[in-house]
């Protein structure tokens, strides 16, 4: 029986590692392909380890038309987004968390149901709205429109943790002699901010990752972010893999960071919700 | 937290001393008028920013549907109101069949597929030792935080006709000759490479999600149905797929959502000109308002495939509701 016990034991260990590698394979190809000189990428029988490394791609990527001027681009719109509704889905999550009022349902299910509405499905009104006010190929039109795709998981998101902190904390603080704002300063925010954190890494993936917004609405080159610049690897010649893969590692690498550091957070404010219901 | 619990105590004390409060209560009274305007002045910029970005242009979408809205109108910023005319064109529109068929196809599959690799691979986590659960588990995160463009540029790049790699492990494996095989020159295999893409992309939010869930089971109640005589899929089916309903109800509404609205893997997967043989309903939509510029068309498209999704997602947004509304 123990020796059976065991014998499974290996054996879903041994399909835990096959899945681990399927899933990872990507990733890894992605870096590998970075790494390699082009004679090993162009080869017909896959190099699978990058024996001979070098950092040419890398360069080759960095040095390409626009790379700095889409990293500066990505920067401006990621951190104008992340800081605004930052402030703005606060005010909003507390209104949520804190006060019964009149018209709270609707904007509950406003919140909800705007994460319906495919993004694909807006952009033609939007374009046509922002080409008449002559917002189109500008930074500030795209700030706006992520900030509307960010600020519902936002608010929903900050709404829960304000709620895990007992209202309690606050009223004693009152009594006590604090002024309301005095108690939301020195009590709630403090204990608020891992959650703010945690919302605001949230929010920069989403800007930073955004593909089809920035490639409508950002024509020139100098106005584009670093996902649309990828695009500019492949031409009707074929695709430079090589330093597509660099760029699409350097792409990746502020995202994957700041992902493993907060995913155990969000994945909890998702799901909290919803095995209490 | 428990130096403040304990500066609780006094106040409550406090609260008790009679004088105290009732001028507390009339301070209260007059804060009471404020109060009832807070919440509103916190929501308003968020209100307004959704409604500048979302709820006009959402009236403008379903306003345009109605409408001739070519290139001159968008120079004239005016269109041309002809009733149900794009509608009844999409009634009569063969394409319009074919692309909405396909988009509910690929829907299904990517969503099935999503749900019971994501979930197998969380039953999987359950079984391993502590030290391949965290690997396993680190390997997921990893993927799951691939910006979507750089993921799909990856497939690229595995699938290539050429040198990929895809090509040459399967010739190894004696499953065909795919030397120089074009997965996209047929849309069925090419199909398959997006969903390989979209499937692999979906499952670690799926898997570590379900695996959450799994862990809040009660041990008791799996082991109450042992002992009645239950095994194995029996327990899984009558114990632990029931009390995680409420997550799957979620994760399958948000598959939907997301799927139903594939664009860029599609989009970049074909070099930004996808050929009509892979048009997804988004892609329709956009190929017709932005190509060939009928974003009249385009826009009843658009409202179409926005009433599909909220009639599939009904009942994830009335769960979603009861939850803002119990809390």
């Amino acid at each position: 029986m123990s020796r059976r016990k065991l014998l499974a034991r290996v054996g879903w260990n041994a399909l835990g590692l096959a899945v681990f590698g399927v899933m990872v394979f990507p990733v890894y190809w992605m870096v590998a392909t970075a790494f390699k000189p082009g004679h090993d990428i162009l080869a017909y029988t896959p190099v699978w380890l990058p024996t001979s490394p070098t950092l040419g791609n890398f360069h080759d990527a960095m040095s390409r038309a626009y790379f700095w001027t889409d990293v500066k681009n990505s920067l401006i719109i990621v951190s104008a987004v992340v800081s605004l509704s930052l402030v703005i889905g606060f005010l909003a999550a507390l209104a949520l968390a804190k006060f019964r009022f009149y018209g709270r349902k609707a904007f509950i299910v406003l919140i909800i149901g705007v994460q319906m509405v495919p993004l694909t499905a807006l952009i033609i009104p939007l374009y046509i709205t922002l080409s008449r006010a002559h917002q189109v190929n500008t930074l500030t039109g795209v700030i706006i429109m992520y900030l509307t795709f960010v600020l519902p998981f936002t608010v929903w998101t900050l709404r829960g943790f304000i709620m895990g902190i007992p209202r309690d904390l606050e009223e004693a603080a009152m009594v006590d002699g604090a002024t309301r704002f005095g108690a939301f300063a020195r009590i709630l925010l403090p204990l608020v901010g891992p959650g703010l954190v945690a919302t605001s890494i949230f929010a920069f993936i989403q800007a930073w990752n955004e593909f089809i917004i920035a490639y409508v609405f950002l024509h020139d080159s100098d106005k584009q972010t670093l996902t649309v610049w990828l695009a500019s690897f492949t031409t009707l010649r074929g695709t430079d893999w090589g330093p597509l893969m660099a760029g699409a590692t350097l792409t990746a690498l502020p995202v994957v960071t700041f992902f493993v550091l907060v995913q155990r957070k969000i994945a909890f404010g998702l799901t909290a919700g919803a095995v209490k219901a | 937290m428990s130096r403040l619990a304990t500066e609780g105590a006094p106040a409550d004390a406090a609260e008790r001393d009679l004088p105290l409060l009732s001028r507390r209560r009339r301070r209260l009274s007059r804060r009471r008028v404020g109060s009832a305007l807070a919440p509103y002045a916190l929501v308003a910029p968020t209100a307004a920013i959704i409604g500048a970005v979302l709820a006009y242009p959402l009236y403008l979408l379903v306003r345009l549907s109605f409408q001739k809205y070519g290139l001159f109108e968008l120079v004239r910023h005016q269109g041309k109101s002809i009733g149900l005319g794009n509608y009844t064109r999409i009634v009569h529109d063969h394409q319009f069949w074919t692309v909405l068929a396909r988009t509910v196809a690929f829907t299904v599959v990517n969503v099935v597929l999503t749900i019971v690799l994501g979930t197998a691979i969380a039953l999987l986590l359950t079984k391993l030792g502590r030290a391949m659960r965290l690997l396993l588990t680190t390997g997921l995160v990893l993927v799951w935080a691939m910006p979507p463009v750089v993921a799909v540029n990856v497939w690229r790049w595995m699938v290539d006709y050429e040198f990929g790699v895809a090509n040459w492990t399967l010739t190894k494996l004696h499953v065909g000759n795919f030397l120089h095989y074009d997965w996209f020159a047929n849309p069925w295999t090419g199909f398959g490479v997006i969903t390989a893409v979209v499937v692999w992309g979906a499952i670690p939010f799926v898997a570590i999600t379900v695996y959450a869930g799994l862990a809040q089971v009660p041990q008791e109640l799996l082991e109450a149905a042992r002992i009645d005589g239950a095994r194995g899929w029996n327990v899984f089916r009558e114990v632990t797929l029931p009390l995680l309903m409420p997550i799957f109800v979620i994760l399958i509404s948000l598959s939907i959502i997301w799927d139903f609205q594939v664009f860029i893997q599609v989009w970049i997967m074909l070099g930004n000109r996808p050929p009509s043989d892979y048009f997804l309903l988004s892609m329709y939509s956009f190929v017709e308002s932005f190509r060939i510029s009928e974003y009249g068309f385009g826009a009843a498209i658009a409202v179409v495939m926005v009433l599909v999704m909220f009639g599939a997602t009904l009942v994830y947004i009335r769960q979603m509701v009861r939850t803002g509304e119990a809390t």
